[in-house]
């Protein structure tokens, strides 16, 4: 990869293997997603043939077992590749993620038949998928969500609405987390809601300051039979795969956010090489420079934290949530102020749409608040800190 | 129809800005980003799809280099060649190596391999020679289908489509042969993460220019500076070029 003298490589550290698939990833980026970047995001489009085109690479089920067709990589592997990707459009590279974080949880709580079901169809990107956790009444405290579940013979039938449902519309495959029974975490389950059935619907397409090549949607459920094959584990397991699936999309979501600071750095860098004011380049500026070096200083660390809360995950080890939280709250925190003091660095040229930066800053905002906003992740952490048993 | 060899050289990436070196004497590679040529690029996807329309049974990725060369011979693997051959060459000469040099190396391997095709890129973006494939038909003593828009092999036959100066040239040759590949031939694949793990699995074989009877490409020596034609005339009767 990129080894300038003397600075640190996003691919330092990694195997050979793994800077091949870096590689990889960072030439899709650069071909099949910068130039479309922001066109993508002027015109809201969501990309399906760019996406399926990084499903035959093996993108769409990155960490899903090879029997069910998908590349069953380390969550090392796919943090390298989310932050490759994420140079070239944070937007795509977040909704794979999520899609990869469905398709995950079918492979990993799904029976036979389900696996075989759904897996094969993600992993190619022929079928899309949707996480769908968040209520208009319940977001962060995401156990008391209210949409119902009822079984009737062998179907649930489903009530309620699920908000900002990425996706939404155009995907095809939902994981809902709903209550079969009472109150709290222990009493929700998950199943998959698949399009086209009868009672499922969508609110309309919401307008947002970034993420705009995804849309989102609220997914409105009326009266919604859903077979009870459909239901991935047991009943009241729901909020725990829910909860698992987080874990892994937090390390994907701040992957995403590192590969954004990353592309910034490199964009502030150019820039202040470039522009000249009171007779010399910017660069020559003490302040600025002082500045990037702090920029490349919190890259580097988010890189650090992240890859280690990573091959936690990947081993179970037991302090993996937490290193999870840790890394979603720092990453996510830092490369946003990366990116936007990347922008301040380009002056008004920053605040234009012909130029990246602001796109990264607009879509990489978001991280700080979904999968769990950043306030949550440090009740996570301080509830482990705070337990008894520490 | 069993094996083709294809040739990649590892150059300066397309995208970085060159710079000279202090002294002038080259260009600063140290530190530099580098990548898979990419008109072997192109070669390597032909050759890999040569057999996976099942004309061809082994594809054979070669390159000429120092230890920095497997790199891209491992990306030849993960695009699906089937193994390597690291032709081990390093500091001065390395950088006094040129196309006679490598099409010798090439020859020599073509014939160790019983190769039916042997497919390079029309020229590296480095040095932009354009001569190694045509060097290596020459030294084989087999037909050439230079500048390739498009291949297709017809029983023992290639016929190929060349991009001329005055516009496409058609030829049929026999096999075996020396086929270089222009930007229009394929569009070439990303190696998928599949075939990066199974890259892994796969063999580069390390040789060195002697192995295959190669000699060091010769010292070059200095030249000597004469006043008038007719001193010229003299030094070149003197040591019997003329």
């Amino acid at each position: 990869m990129d080894v300038k003298k003397g600075r640190v490589s996003s691919a330092h550290g990694l195997s050979d293997e793994q800077k091949e698939f870096q590689k990889m990833a960072f030439d899709f980026a650069a071909h099949e997603m910068s130039p479309h970047m922001a066109e993508w995001d002027e015109k809201e489009i969501f990309p399906v043939e760019t996406m399926r085109k990084a499903a035959q690479l093996g993108f769409g089920g990155i960490y899903v077992q090879p029997e069910v067709g998908g590349s069953g990589l380390s969550r090392l592997d796919t943090s390298v590749i989310f932050e490759a990707l994420s140079t070239g459009c944070v937007s795509t590279t977040a909704y794979i993620s999520i899609h990869n974080m469905c398709n995950w949880m079918i492979d990993t709580f799904g029976n036979t038949e389900q696996r075989e079901k759904f897996c094969p169809e993600l992993c190619t990107m022929d079928k899309f998928a949707s996480y769908c956790l968040t209520e208009p009444g319940s977001g962060s405290d995401a156990a008391s969500l209210l949409t119902t579940a009822k079984l009737e013979g062998h179907h649930y039938i489903l009530n309620g609405s699920k908000a900002f449902i990425s996706g939404g519309g155009d995907t095809d495959v939902y994981i809902v987390m709903c209550r079969t029974g009472g109150k709290g975490p222990k009493g929700i389950s998950c199943v998959v809601v698949e399009k086209d059935t009868p009672g499922l619907s969508f609110g309309k397409k919401e307008k947002k300051v970034g993420w705009n090549s995804q849309p989102t949607r609220a997914v409105i459920l009326e009266d919604c039979h859903v077979p009870v094959t459909n239901r991935l584990g047991q009943e009241g397991q729901g909020f725990n795969i829910a909860m698992r699936g987080l874990n892994g999309g937090r390390i994907n979501i701040a992957s995403c956010s590192l590969g954004a600071a990353h592309a910034c750095v490199q964009l502030a860098r150019d820039h202040l090489l470039v522009r000249k004011q009171f007779g010399e380049a910017l660069s020559n500026n003490q302040f600025l420079q002082f500045k990037l070096a702090e920029m490349a200083t919190k890259l580097v660390a988010s890189r650090l934290l992240l890859r280690e809360a990573a091959v936690a995950l990947q081993e179970s080890r037991s302090d993996a949530v937490s290193l999870c939280s840790m890394a979603k709250l720092f990453v996510t925190d830092e490369c946003f102020n990366i990116c936007n003091q990347a922008l301040q660095m380009h002056g008004g040229y920053g605040y234009l749409k012909d130029y990246a930066v602001q796109q990264f800053v607009r879509d990489i905002r978001v991280h700080q608040i979904l999968e769990g906003t950043n306030e949550v992740m440090r009740m996570i952490i301080a509830r482990s800190l705070l337990s008894e048993s520490g | 129809m069993s094996r083709v060899l294809v040739g990649v050289k590892r150059v300066i990436d397309y995208a970085v800005k060159i710079r000279v070196k202090p002294d002038h004497s080259g260009v600063v590679t140290d530190g530099v980003k580098h990548s898979m040529n990419p008109f072997c690029e192109i070669a390597v996807e032909e050759a890999v799809k040569l057999k996976e329309k099942k004309f061809i049974k082994e594809v054979v990725a070669v390159s000429c280099g120092p230890t920095q060369v497997t790199e891209t011979i491992r990306t030849a693997l993960a695009m699906g060649c089937d193994r390597g051959i690291h032709v081990e060459v390093s500091g001065k000469d390395y950088e006094a190596m040129g196309p006679l040099q490598i099409s010798k190396i090439f020859a020599a391997l073509a014939k160790k391999e019983e190769a039916s095709l042997v497919i390079l890129g029309k020229q590296a973006i480095d040095d932009d020679c354009n001569q190694t494939g045509q060097m290596t038909a020459a030294l084989l003593d087999w037909p050439q289908g230079t500048f390739a828009s498009e291949v297709t092999i017809d029983g023992e036959k290639v016929k190929v489509v060349r991009e001329i100066d005055g516009g496409l040239e058609t030829i049929k040759i026999s096999m075996p042969a020396v086929l270089t590949a222009d930007l229009r031939l394929n569009t070439p694949r990303y190696a998928t993460l599949p075939n990066i793990m199974k890259a892994k699995k796969k063999k580069i074989a390390n040789m060195k220019p002697a192995d295959l009877g190669v000699d060091e490409p010769p010292t070059r020596l200095a030249g000597v500076k004469v006043e008038t034609v007719d001193d010229l005339v003299a030094k070149l009767k003197a040591n019997g070029t003329i």
